[in-house]
């Protein structure tokens, strides 16, 4: 290959190099989401700002409006709690007791604002608990007396 | 007793791989066949081996022997018959060892095609193969033994995870897994390549069908995953940048890239270096796609965490870097390509920007995958980038690459001249911007639509003229129009075969911008006998009714749904409620069409029955993503019949 070619074609892949680094660096800046715990929020909430919050479900604080879909609850991470807001349903596997992730907004009003739910799953089950089937099998029963006809 | 054999059988078998693998090494040195020979059988015994461990842990799912410790943790009584099949390839230790029977039967294969025609290779291949092999097997006896026993064994089993009984955990783990592995054995070609010093294009041309096969299974794999993930998730979506369809993603655009330079190299002895850094790559990307989902360093809705299987994993991604990095030094000299770039506007440097834009995806794809590990390790901050990174990079990469799917297979080799541009391509691109008024007079605002959709017709166009120019030509010598058709399409497979794939490539493309730019959702709560309307669909909530399942108790709404024309349909989604967990699953119902999909989700309901709150969704063009898929499978099997050119 000739040296001129050769100049030419390092030219055109540095270019397209560092289009691609800018691309990343743009899209890294508009996108990254810092995943924070809630007494980190509590800790420095910038208002506006979008964060992952991860925490548990606090036992007893989780309300569901089916009329308004409003979804409201308090994520836990054993210091601090912040209070959460939604709209629309949870997803599987989300519930009182258990780990969630939410993607969102802190609000001015003290509250966050999540557009995303993310409920924790993972491949390996663990064992059932105790008497949990019961509490099925007794909505079960309701349901069954409950036929649309 | 059973579970002792199946997990002596994998000793053994590690045993043999281990001495095969050397034995072959010493042949190929040596020249001496014997040894050869002998890896042969040893390779043999490896297959019959790990297909006997295979059929004793299925065997041990199917008598629910809850001695093992995997059959425990993933199946119980009431798991159904298909599901305790599948459930053997359900969680980690079942996918390594069909992953591993998969390597031995492709290692079979190479033996039986390949002992003859590739001799100077053939050595070579077997001691990569069967190197590989025993780490998958080295993997099964240490950090993820399927056969492990559990005392005491308990009565029932934990039952496998809800998510995974769909047919579609069938296919897609399977062809997903025959793409990764398929990788395999080009990679031991370009190894056995190196060492051999016969870099040029034979291992290619050997190869060829196992690139194209390897591939089609990944894109295939992605595809089903896909699909699980649009009928099963319940979100109506098919794709979320998720660590692990990264992970499945990566290898298939380095081995996309792999599979369109390696045409450079035989036909202009070009990129020899290239060529086999690139199957390197794809080959480790596979390695390290399983790094991912099975060390739990990354977590994901679907990722496996386990152990030090980690470790084993990293170590060898690094030996194989490291030792192809290394032969690749030794064999600096080899490797410098004959033919050179003569004009910017040829066929070569389409073929090498497709390259290079396909290995900046991947690229792009790593990078934000990695970034959350790398941000942790570097600053100490947990951060992450999800969708609208990868969107904002890739989508202008991915409508390069149509765009030069259809310039790459019509413009002219070495240099183009005008006439040859404008003989090519003033009709798919006048077409191509028609379509484009034609789309936005019809009201299409989205210009990222528009644009993608005239490139696609463009593409499209390029494939129409080329074929009907070669028909017309084969016409000229006095052939009917229809036998011309097929005459071309037996006679040059391997173009047509690629022109099918690009066709297909273009469906999903469709779908994939269909989906995104058409696609509307409502989520509200319908009491007894109310309506709701959307996208000209109107549902109706009728009532819900209970049902108990062999090993789940299920709620199904009856929703009925009228558009107008047709009869009123009714959907039934419902959610399932698996005893040992503490919330219910989805399961999703849905009317497919080619125009559009009606979708629906039942989220919560009172127990009486008197409310329920649903997410429907109309999803356009979404069906043509899975079309796409059927027209790739045609493609392919036509891209690798035998050619009959010559014949002809």
């Amino acid at each position: 290959m000739t040296t001129n070619k050769h100049r030419k074609l390092v030219a055109g892949l540095v270019i397209i190099a560092l289009a691609l680094g800018y691309m990343i660096y743009a899209g890294v800046t508009q996108s990254a989401v810092y995943f924070v715990t809630p007494s980190e929020l509590k800790a420095s909430a910038v208002t506006g700002k979008a964060y992952r919050l991860g925490g548990m479900v606090l036992p007893g604080s989780l309300k569901w409006d089916p009329a308004t879909l409003d979804l409201a609850f308090t994520l836990s991470d054993g210091t601090a709690t912040v209070p959460v807001r939604h709209k629309g349903t949870a997803p599987d596997l989300f519930g009182e007791g258990r780990g969630a992730v939410v993607e969102g907004r802190w609000t001015a009003d003290g509250y966050f604002k999540a557009t995303l739910i993310m409920a924790k799953h993972s491949e390996e089950y663990r064992a059932p608990h105790d008497g949990s089937g019961a509490g099925y099998k007794d909505l079960m029963k309701t349901l069954r007396g409950t036929d649309a006809r | 007793m059973i579970p002792e054999i199946g997990y002596g059988a994998l000793l053994v078998a590690l045993v043999l791989a281990v001495y095969g693998s050397a034995a072959a090494g010493i042949g190929g040195h040596t020249g001496r066949a014997a040894y050869v020979e002998s890896a042969q059988h040893a390779a043999l015994g490896v297959f019959v081996l790990v297909t006997l461990a295979f059929a004793l842990l299925t065997y041990a799912f199917l008598v629910f022997d809850f001695s093992v410790r995997y059959v425990a943790a993933n199946t119980n009584r009431g798991t159904p018959f298909y599901y305790r099949i599948t459930a053997v390839w359900g969680a980690l230790e079942g996918s390594i060892i069909l992953w591993a029977w998969m390597i031995a039967m492709y290692t079979l294969i190479v033996i039986l095609r390949h002992r003859r025609n590739a001799r100077e290779f053939y050595p070579w291949v077997l001691t990569v193969l069967l190197s590989v092999l025993a780490f998958f097997l080295l993997v099964m006896t240490v950090p993820a033994p399927p056969f492990q026993r559990l005392t005491p064994a308990p009565a029932d089993g934990r039952g496998l995870n809800p998510l995974l009984e769909d047919s579609g955990m069938i296919t897609h783990p399977v062809a997903l897994y025959l793409g990764f592995t398929g990788f395999t054995v080009p990679f031991a070609f370009a190894i056995a390549a190196l060492i051999t010093r016969r870099v040029g294009d034979a291992w290619i041309t050997t190869t060829r069908r196992w690139t194209i096969v390897a591939w089609y299974f990944l894109s295939l794999g992605l595809l089903i995953g896909g699909w699980w993930s649009y009928h099963v998730l319940g979100w109506g979506g098919y794709w979320a940048w998720d660590p692990v369809e990264n992970a499945a993603f990566m290898p298939w655009l380095t081995g996309t890239a792999f599979l369109h330079s390696v045409m450079i190299q035989e036909r202009r002895r070009m990129l020899k270096l290239w060529n086999i850094a690139l199957v390197v790559l794809t080959f480790s990307l596979t390695l390290f796609g399983t790094f991912l989902t099975r060390s739990g360093v990354i977590a994901s809705v679907h990722a496996f965490t386990q152990g030090s299987i980690g470790m084993f994993f990293l170590t060898f991604l690094a030996l194989v870097v490291l030792g192809a990095l290394a032969l690749l030094a030794l064999r600096w000299d080899d490797l410098r390509g004959q033919g050179e770039l003569d004009s910017v506007v040829s066929r070569e440097s389409t073929f090498l920007l497709n390259n290079v834009m396909l290995v900046a995806a991947a690229f792009t794809v790593f990078f934000g995958t990695v970034f959350p590990l790398l941000a942790e390790a570097t600053r100490g901050v947990k951060v992450s980038v999800g969708a609208p990174f990868f969107n904002s990079v890739n989508v202008p990469l991915f409508l390069g690459l149509i765009f030069l799917m259809g310039v790459g297979p019509l413009i002219a080799w070495r240099r183009a001249s005008l006439n040859n541009l404008v003989r090519n391509f003033l009709w798919p691109v006048t077409i191509g911007v028609v379509a484009a008024a034609v789309f936005r007079l019809l009201g299409v605002r989205s210009a990222l639509a528009v644009l993608t959709l005239a490139l696609t017709v463009f593409v499209a166009a390029t494939i129409a003229v080329d074929f009907a120019r070669a028909t017309r030509a084969r016409g000229r010598l006095g052939e009917r129009l229809l036998p011309a058709m097929g005459g071309l399409l037996v006679r040059h497979n391997r173009r047509y075969g690629g022109f099918v794939i690009h066709l297909g490539i273009l469906l999903v493309a469709v779908g994939v911008t269909g989906s995104q730019a058409w696609s509307v959702q409502d989520e509200l709560t319908l009491r007894r006998g109310e309506s709701t309307e959307l996208a000209g669909y109107r549902v109706r909530f009728d009532g819900l009714a209970a049902s108990e399942e062999s090993n789940h108790f299920k709620v199904t709404g009856t929703f009925t749904v009228t558009n107008g024309r047709g009869h009123p349909l009714t959907l039934s989604p419902a959610k399932k409620f698996y005893p040992r967990d503490q919330t219910p699953i989805a399961y999703v119902d849905y009317k497919l069409g080619l125009r559009e999909d009606v979708y629906l989700v039942l989220g919560d309901f009172a127990r009486d029955g008197s409310q329920a709150t649903v997410k429907l969704q109309v999803n356009r063009l979404v069906s043509w993503i899975w079309l796409g898929g059927v027209v790739l499978t045609l493609g392919t099997a036509l891209a690798v019949l035998p050619e009959r050119r010559k014949t002809a």
